[in-house]
């Protein structure tokens, strides 16, 4: 699972460098998410621009590591292609994650 | 195998039960569905319902022991997309299926749900589902609309 984070100011964005966030992938992303999260900046953006596919194994993950980040850490999503949004808004996990139209939209805007 | 009335077979394909394999089964199916004349809304609604059918066989027919196989149909008629998935794991009935409600959200970042989203996805989709035992083999027939109101939204999204 090719994961990459940087740290931009006070945000920690971590770019997701694979087409498909699925049930075959799901429990190495939570894992790698761990690693990338447990310390650093308390804003975190998961950038989903190059994730064409994500099943509910694939959400499940991504709800799994915004409930692993420490105690007032929080995590928000960028850059949704059209069949991950479609999975956010049928199952209404849109009104969960913050989410941004691509990450450059998200670090213009101020944290809070 | 029979194919629906007045449907075209664009494929027919047997994979293991293994997750791996339906990741494979997945990048096989969307080129064919995209030449089959689908636009990219409807490949990406049949990508989903198709993804979380497989798993739950993986997962559940099979009990996750890649022990199995499941065989894959899909035929193309003017209206439909049928999906025909047969596979030889536990039995189930009709009755069996889950209903698949959306789970409650949660008020709390820790009652967030993080599963029970499949079968919810598969019927927020499909527009019928048809589950039979038969010799055996489990048979799960999913019936999309090639076109819904959703592309209209994408385009001008």
């Amino acid at each position: 699972m090719d994961l990459v984070s940087h740290h931009s100011g006070d945000v920690n964005v971590i770019t997701v460098n694979e087409p498909r966030i699925d049930a075959s992938a799901a429990i190495r992303f939570k894992d790698a998410m761990r690693g990338l999260t447990a310390s650093g900046p308390s804003r975190v953006i998961l950038d989903l621009a190059q994730v064409r596919f994500i099943d509910s194994s694939g959400l499940g993950a991504i709800v799994a590591s915004m409930k692993q980040l420490p105690t007032g850490h929080r995590l928000e999503l960028a850059a949704l292609t059209p069949d991950v949004d479609k999975v956010f808004r049928l199952t209404r996990m849109d009104t969960i994650f913050a989410i941004h139209a691509s990450t450059e939209m998200a670090l213009r805007r101020a944290a809070g | 195998m029979s194919k629906p009335e007045g449907g075209r077979r664009i494929l027919d394909v047997t994979l293991r039960a293994q997750s791996d394999a339906v990741r494979e089964v997945l990048g096989l199916a969307r080129p064919v569905l995209a030449q089959g004349g689908l636009s990219e809304e409807s490949c990406g609604r049949a990508e989903i319902v198709l993804a979380e059918a497989l798993n739950n066989i993986v997962e559940h027919a099979y009990c996750d022991t890649a022990t199995g196989d499941i065989r894959l149909l899909l035929d193309l008629s003017e209206a439909h997309l049928t999906m025909t998935l047969i596979d030889s794991g536990r039995g189930l009935t009709g009755a069996d299926l889950p209903e698949g409600c959306c789970p409650c959200l949660g008020e709390t970042r820790q009652s967030t749900p993080e599963g029970g989203f499949g079968w919810f996805l598969i019927r927020s989709l499909s527009e019928g589902i048809d589950f039979c035992r038969r010799d055996g083999r489990n048979r799960l027939t999913l019936r999309l609309a090639r076109e819904t109101g959703d592309d209209a939204d994408q385009t001008r999204g």
